[in-house]
């Protein structure tokens, strides 16, 4: 297969970037967008360039790192897939595709495509941290955690961290990652000591980070690749709203 | 102790705009049913009747300003959104595809409400404005209903109105059920039941406001 790329290139966090043209050649339908990438990349080092800086780890659709903005959507046209779960045979031969970096005034661009997503990690932090002793084996029963609660908060723990709903959101909100986070903990009894001060302290250091606010669009959701519900934001807003009134 | 602000945080803020989303909402029915009253055909008495009522009684007055300064915070609130919102991606992308993932109403909400504001402000130089000038000045009502067959007897009045409950749809076509979301009232079990109650609202009552301008310019109503 045959493609006309528009590659975002930007030298560093201050320089201006903008828009390159690539094309390239001889692309296997059943390679990932990654390897895409990985292909230009090597035409670019044979050729003596800089080749396109990218976020990339797992490949396996688990770890949140990889990113990229491809035809106008996070992680691509592909519904609950992220970008390294994107293969070439979603598009059409002869296809021009748009690659940016996920975009936010919180995810500051440090090269090319790859974004400092830190800020997630500062909202994680203010969450504290849950130490669970698993015991025994007959220790799993003395905890007793409702079936269906069980269910939601694995649902919200499925979330990558992987900014997709931020780079998606007009707004550039970043309520469905954090609501999931604290959605995963409120749901649980393990997460129960620390439930009022988690709510608060994790939605101020969003706000301190500089995301914008949601207005119930539904873009992220859309573009989960972990199919995050928005049930999880009105849980947060509850969970902050009851904080907000009950605590010292 | 750990604080929170909850009037101008993220969250404080969506809530102010889901309550004061819904007073808006409540409002609407109010004025819709007296309104609604032209249809009786009975030369504007009934309406007449229940606008006198809403124009003198003191209860309602005390209502009125909390009507205005609901409508003042949800306009400063919606539009301080509007503008951190913006703010929060300096950089744009070069292209995007929103519709491919979001209704482009949902997110228009600071255009729609705008546009609404716009009308709001014609609309109250046409009737309340007046109207309360003339009550503070001789200590008369002005009849209501001949203002409205005057005023929409003027096409281009009528269709600046029609136009107007065409952005208050679109406006609640989103709002509605975005305020129960962000007051956290978002339930399975109540979901669909809000879906339908919020679009059924978004085109019943800006319907039912569009047909009143257009009644009065066919002359049906009398
Ligand atoms: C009778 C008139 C109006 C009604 C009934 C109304 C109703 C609503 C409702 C129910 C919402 C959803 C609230 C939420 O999402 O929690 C909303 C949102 C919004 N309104 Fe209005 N509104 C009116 C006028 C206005 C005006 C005049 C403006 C601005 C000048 C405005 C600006 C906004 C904005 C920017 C939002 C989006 C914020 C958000 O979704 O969180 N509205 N409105
Ligand atoms: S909520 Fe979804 S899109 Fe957002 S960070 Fe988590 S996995 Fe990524
Ligand atoms: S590289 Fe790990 S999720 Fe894509």
């Amino acid at each position: 297969m045959k493609f006309n790329l528009k590659v975002w290139r930007q030298k560093n966090a201050q320089a201006q970037g903008k828009l390159v043209d690539y094309t390239i050649e001889n692309i296997i339908p059943d390679m990932s967008f990654l390897e895409m990438v990985d292909v230009l990349n090597d035409n670019l080092v044979r050729k003596g360039e800089d080749p396109i800086a990218f976020d990339h780890d797992c490949r396996e659709g688990i770890c949140g790192m990889c990113s990229m903005y491809i035809s106008g959507r996070a992680h691509g046209p592909h519904h609950a897939a992220t970008t390294c779960q994107l293969y070439m045979r979603s598009f059409k031969d002869g296809d021009t595709i748009y690659v940016e970096p996920f975009r936010a005034g919180a995810f500051p661009i440090i090269k090319d495509l790859v974004t400092d997503r830190s800020a997630f990690d500062r909202i994680i932090a203010k969450g504290g941290f849950v130490s669970v002793n698993t015991g025994q084996a007959q220790d799993a029963n003395n905890l007793p955690v409702d079936k269906a609660d069980a269910e939601k908060a694995m649902d919200a723990a499925a979330c990558i961290g992987c900014g997709a709903c931020v780079a998606a959101c007009p707004n550039s909100a970043a309520m469905l990652f954090v609501s999931a986070k604290i959605s995963q903990l409120a749901l649980l009894p393990q997460g129960g000591p620390e439930r009022n001060n988690r709510a608060i302290n994790m939605v101020n250091q969003m706000d301190e980070e500089g995301f914008g606010n949601c207005t119930n669009i539904g873009a992220c959701e859309a573009e989960c690749p972990k199919e995050i519900k928005l049930t999880n934001i009105a849980r947060m807003n509850r969970e902050y709203l009851v904080a907000s009134l009950i605590n010292e | 102790m750990q604080n929170s602000v909850l009037i101008t945080s993220s969250i404080g803020k969506k809530l102010i705009m889901g309550l004061t989303g819904l007073f808006l909402v409540f409002f609407l029915v109010v004025h819709a049913s007296i309104n609604g009253c032209i249809w009786f055909n009975d030369e504007g008495k009934t309406f007449l009747y229940y606008a006198h009522f809403m124009g003198t009684n003191f209860l309602v007055h005390i209502a009125e300003v909390g009507l205005f300064g609901g409508l003042i915070l949800h306009m400063v609130d919606g539009l301080l959104l509007w503008k951190q919102n913006r703010d929060a991606r300096p950089v744009k992308y070069a292209y995007s595809n929103p519709s491919a993932n979001s209704k482009w109403y949902s997110r228009s909400m600071g255009l729609l409400g705008t546009l609404i504001l716009f009308f709001l402000i014609v609309h109250l130089r046409n009737f309340w404005g007046p109207n309360r000038l003339n009550q503070i000045t001789t200590g008369e009502e002005l009849n209501l209903f001949q203002l409205m067959q005057e005023d929409f007897s003027n096409l281009w009045m009528v269709v600046f109105y029609v136009a107007a409950c065409f952005s208050l749809f679109w406006h609640l076509l989103h709002g509605f059920k975005s305020a129960f979301q962000s007051l956290g009232l978002n339930n399975v079990k109540y979901n669909k039941a809000i879906e339908i109650a919020g679009t059924a609202f978004a085109i019943i009552v800006p319907l039912v406001f569009a047909l009143m301008p257009i009644s009065f310019y066919f002359n049906l109503v009398h």
